[in-house]
């Protein structure tokens, strides 16, 4: 299990490969990435994430366990960055290792879902219009009732 | 004594991200309302508790939660990682 907090930016081909090597017992890893989105309107100039020294390596590492536990995964990996991003940087990145393909894919999907309202981190948007605190979703709560 | 914390757009009204203060409330909302005793800025910050989250020692919790033998309190807006 590997859990990273930080502000630097992470290389998604290293950090994979090197996720998927020395397993004997797995037959599929799933990774996702989550980037910086430009603004559809608002010219985006970046984004902003706070969040909770502390508390968010131990959620991320709680959400990490209960997904190898839940999933039956050989391995779990979460990488949030903070700081000051613009569009195009990798915020995120969340890789499952499992047997077989459904439960990597699930298990990635809950700790996306998991991360996006129970992992302390507060998005703020720069944009040619001003600044903003991103609200969250509904739709974001209701994902987690589905676990 | 105990710290209490806060992020994003309440961190932002109340000015300051942190402070330590002496406190006796015996739950989260018996502290949300002694601090809002205490100035208008607390007043602004916690005016719609339906808009905000609580962490009791780094762990979620709720504002009737019991607040004894805690050290941190942290207040924010839900969030919105990933």
């Amino acid at each position: 299990m590997y859990i990273s907090v930080q502000d630097q930016p992470f290389d998604l081909g290293t950090v994979s490969a090197e996720f998927a090597s020395g397993h004997t017992n797995t037959g599929a890893i799933v990774t996702f990435t989550g980037l910086v989105r430009g603004g559809a309107e608002d010219r985006l100039e970046a984004m902003e994430i706070e969040h909770y020294p502390g508390m968010t390596e131990a959620a991320l590492n709680a959400m990490a366990e209960n997904a190898i536990s839940r999933f039956s995964l050989g391995d779990a990996l979460i990488i949030h960055r903070y700081g000051r991003l613009v569009p195009g940087e990798m915020i995120m990145m969340v890789a499952t290792a499992a047997r077989h393909r459904k439960d990597a894919f699930d298990a990635a999907e809950f700790l996306m879902d998991y991360l996006k309202s129970r992992a302390p981190f507060w998005k703020r948007e720069i944009s040619d219009s001003g600044a903003s605190w991103v609200a969250s979703k509904d739709e974001d709560e209701d994902a987690l009732s589905r676990w | 004594m105990m710290d209490i914390l806060y992020f994003a757009w309440v961190r932002e009204r109340i000015g300051v991200p942190r402070e330590r203060i002496e406190t006796s409330a015996k739950t989260v909302s018996d502290l949300v309302a002694e601090l809002c005793g205490r100035e208008e800025r607390y007043q602004l910050a916690f005016s719609d508790l339906s808009s905000l989250r609580v962490a009791v020692d780094q762990e979620l919790s709720d504002f009737d939660a019991s607040l004894a033998g805690a050290r941190e309190v942290a207040f924010f807006p839900p969030m919105t990682g990933g």
